[in-house]
C-alpha cells in the first residue's frame, strides 16, 4: 500500500515536471515580447509612429527611422517568393508525378542537403562567388535589355537588392518543395487515378486534383518560407550592401531589419541607438508573429472548409 | 470547366513535362556549385596547424582556429544539454498527459510560433535577459541562445514519435503494474527511441551552424576558452568577422571554417535522415 501511494506521488510529481517544462515554451515566447518592448521603451517615447514611416536612419544625430529597414524586408522577401513559389511547386509536382523513383530520390535528398545548409555559407558563396557573376553577367544583362524599367537602373555592383532576393530564393526553394512534396505524397492514389481514367493528362489532374486536395499543407509550406525569408539574417547580411536608404532600382544597396540588427547591433553605443535597434527587432518580432498566426487561421479555415465539403 | 482542344491540353501537358526537369536539376545544381566552391577555396586552408592554433594577426604567415573549434564544440554540447531534456520532457507532455488540454494546445500554438521566429531575435532577446544583465558577453549566453533554438525542435519531433508509438505497448506497461513515468520512460521511450535520436540530431543539424543568435551572445575572441563565462571564440561568427575583413589571409581562413561547419552540419544532417528512413521503414513493416 505504502509503495502504491509513494509511486502515484511520484507519477503526479513526473506529471507535474512535464507540465513546467511545457510551460518553459510559453514563457520563453512571454520573455521576447517582455524584453523587446522594454527595451524599445526610450526609442518608442522618443519617435513615436514616426519610427515606422522615417527612413532618416543617421546614429551620429541621433535620428532613427525603420521605413528603409522594413522597406528592404519587404522587397527582398518578395522576389524571394514570386521566384521560389512556382519555382518549388513545379520541382515538387515533378518530384511526385513525374519522376522516377531513383531520380526523385537522388534530386529530393539533395533539396532536403541544401536545406540544411547554414545561412553564413549562402553568405560566403554569395558574397565571394554569387555576386561577382551578378556584376559581371547578369545585371549588365538585365539592365540592357529591361534597363528602361527603373527596376534595373545604375552601375552592376554585384551586390544589392536584387542579389539578396536571388539569395534568399535559393535559401527558401528547399524547404517550400520538400514540404509540398510530402503533401502531394499524401494524396490518395485512387483520386488521381480516377482523373486519368476519365482522360485527364498528368497535368490536369495535378492541377485540378492533386494542388486542389493538398492546399491547405501547401498554404503552410509558402508561409514557412515565407516566414524563413522575412527574418533571414546571415546570408543577406553579407550581400545586400546595408545601406539605409529606400531605391527603386534593385541593382543598388539597401538593408533588411535583420542585416542592420547584425551589422549595428555591437556598434550601438548610444542608448538611444540601442533601443532603436530594440524597437527594430520589435518590428521583426511582430511581423513574423502577424503571419504566423494569420497562416494558422487561414489553414484552419481552409481545413474546416474541407469538412464542410464532404 | 470549359471544354478545351486535345492538342491544346496536350501541349499544356508536354510543356509542363519539359519545363520541370531544368526547374529540379538548380536545386541539385545550386547545392553541387557551393559545396564546390567550399571545397575548392577552403581545403587550402586546413593544414594541422588549423585545428591546433590560436589566430594570427592579418598578414602573419600561419595560425589557426583552434580556439574557435573547441569554442563551437562547447557551445553545442552546453546547448544540446540544456534544450534536449527541457524538449523531450515537453514533449512527454503533449503526447502522454496534456493531448487535447488547453495548456498542450497553447504550448503546440507558441511552439510553432518559437520555430518560426528569427534566430536572430533569439540572439537579442538573450543579450537583453543575460548580457545586459551580467553585463559582459559569455559562451553561456550564446549556449542558451542556442537551446533556445533547439527548445521547438526536440519537442516536435517528440511528440510525433511517441505518437507513432501503439496505446498497446501502454497499456501493457501499466498492466504490469509500471507506473506512468516507469512506463513512458522506459517502455515508450524505447520504443521511439530511433525517433527521438533523430529529432535531437536534426536539433544539434539546425543550431550547429548557426550565426546571427552568437553575434550578441557569445561574440568571439582571439584567445582559447579560459572559462564559459567570458566572450567565446566560436566558427561562425569568425566567418563572419574574418569574410569582412579586407585581408586575403583572412578571408582565406573564412574558408576554411566554412568547409569545416558545412561537412559537420551535412554529416549530421544526413546521420539523421538515415536513421529517420530507418525508422520509418520499420513503423511500415509492423
Amino acid at each position: 500500500m505504502d509503495t502504491t501511494t509513494r509511486q502515484r506521488r511520484v507519477d503526479v510529481a513526473f506529471r507535474v515536471l512535464t507540465a513546467a517544462c511545457a510551460l518553459v515554451v510559453i514563457l520563453v515566447m512571454g520573455g521576447i515580447l517582455v524584453e523587446l518592448v522594454r527595451n524599445s521603451g526610450m526609442s518608442i517615447r522618443e519617435f513615436g509612429l514616426g519610427f515606422l514611416t522615417s527612413d532618416d536612419w543617421n546614429p551620429y544625430a541621433g535620428e532613427f527611422g525603420a521605413a528603409s529597414s522594413i522597406f528592404g524586408t519587404i522587397v527582398s522577401t518578395a522576389i524571394a517568393m514570386v521566384l521560389a513559389v512556382p519555382l518549388s511547386l513545379i520541382i515538387a509536382i515533378y518530384l511526385v508525378e513525374v519522376a522516377r523513383p531513383r531520380a526523385s530520390r537522388i534530386i529530393g535528398g539533395g533539396i532536403e542537403l541544401l536545406a540544411a545548409v547554414p545561412s553564413i555559407i549562402y553568405g560566403m558563396w554569395g558574397l565571394f562567388v554569387f555576386a561577382a557573376l551578378m556584376q559581371e553577367h547578369v545585371q549588365p544583362w538585365l539592365g540592357r535589355w529591361f534597363g528602361f524599367l527603373p527596376l534595373f537602373q545604375g552601375p552592376p555592383m554585384g551586390i544589392g537588392m536584387l542579389t539578396a532576393g536571388l539569395i534568399l530564393t535559393l535559401m527558401v526553394l528547399p524547404f517550400i518543395t520538400a514540404v509540398t512534396r510530402d503533401v502531394l505524397q499524401m494524396v490518395p492514389p485512387v483520386l488521381k487515378e480516377s482523373a486519368h481514367g476519365m482522360g485527364a493528362t498528368m497535368w490536369e489532374a495535378t492541377r485540378h486534383i492533386a494542388l486542389k486536395y493538398g492546399r491547405r499543407g501547401i498554404v503552410g509550406a509558402v508561409f514557412l518560407g515565407f516566414g524563413r525569408a522575412l527574418g533571414e539574417t546571415m546570408a543577406v547580411t553579407f550581400v545586400i550592401g546595408n545601406s539605409h536608404r529606400i531605391s527603386s532600382s534593385l541593382f543598388d544597396a539597401g538593408n533588411t531589419i535583420a542585416s542592420s540588427l547584425a551589422n549595428e547591433f555591437n556598434e550601438a553605443s548610444e542608448p538611444i541607438y540601442l533601443s532603436s535597434l530594440f524597437e527594430l527587432a520589435l518590428v521583426l518580432f511582430g511581423l513574423t508573429l502577424l503571419f504566423q498566426t494569420l497562416a494558422h487561421f487561414w489553414v484552419t479555415r481552409l481545413q474546416k472548409q474541407e469538412a464542410g465539403d464532404r | 470547366m470549359k471544354p478545351r482542344s486535345r492538342t491544346g491540353r496536350r501541349l499544356a501537358d508536354r510543356t509542363a513535362r519539359v519545363v520541370m526537369i531544368p526547374a529540379a536539376l538548380i536545386g541539385l545544381a545550386v547545392l553541387a556549385w557551393i559545396l564546390w566552391e567550399v571545397v575548392a577555396r577552403g581545403a587550402g586552408a586546413l593544414g594541422g596547424s588549423f585545428f591546433t592554433e590560436l589566430p594570427t594577426p592579418p598578414g602573419m604567415e600561419g595560425g589557426g582556429l583552434g580556439n574557435a573549434i573547441l569554442g563551437t564544440l562547447v557551445i553545442t554540447l552546453l546547448a544540446t544539454v540544456m534544450g534536449t531534456p527541457v524538449g523531450l520532457l515537453a514533449g512527454i507532455y503533449l503526447a502522454e498527459f496534456g493531448t487535447t488540454s488547453r495548456l498542450a494546445t497553447a504550448v503546440r500554438f507558441t511552439t510553432n510560433l518559437l520555430m518560426g521566429t528569427p534566430s536572430i531575435i533569439i540572439g537579442i532577446f538573450v543579450y537583453a535577459l543575460i548580457v545586459l544583465r551580467t553585463g559582459h558577453f559569455s559562451g553561456w549566453a550564446g549556449a542558451v541562445a542556442l537551446a533556445i533554438l533547439m527548445l521547438p525542435v526536440v519537442l516536435r519531433t517528440t511528440e510525433d514519435m511517441l505518437n507513432l508509438v501503439p496505446d498497446e505497448l501502454r497499456e501493457s506497461a501499466l498492466a504490469l503494474g509500471a507506473p506512468r513515468w516507469r512506463a513512458t520512460l522506459t517502455v515508450v521511450f524505447r520504443a521511439a527511441k530511433t525517433g527521438l535520436a533523430t529529432g535531437i540530431l536534426l536539433a544539434v543539424a539546425r543550431v550547429s551552424g548557426e550565426t546571427a543568435p552568437l553575434l550578441f551572445t557569445a561574440l568571439n575572441s582571439f584567445y582559447w576558452p579560459q572559462s564559459i563565462n567570458e566572450p567565446t571564440a566560436n566558427l561562425t561568427v569568425t566567418i563572419f568577422n574574418y569574410a569582412m575583413s579586407p585581408y586575403a589571409d583572412w578571408q582565406q581562413k573564412a574558408w576554411g571554417a566554412s568547409l569545416l561547419i558545412t561537412v559537420g552540419v551535412l554529416f549530421v544532417a544526413v546521420l539523421s535522415r538515415f536513421a529517420l528512413k530507418d525508422r520509418r521503414s520499420r513503423t511500415w513493416s509492423r
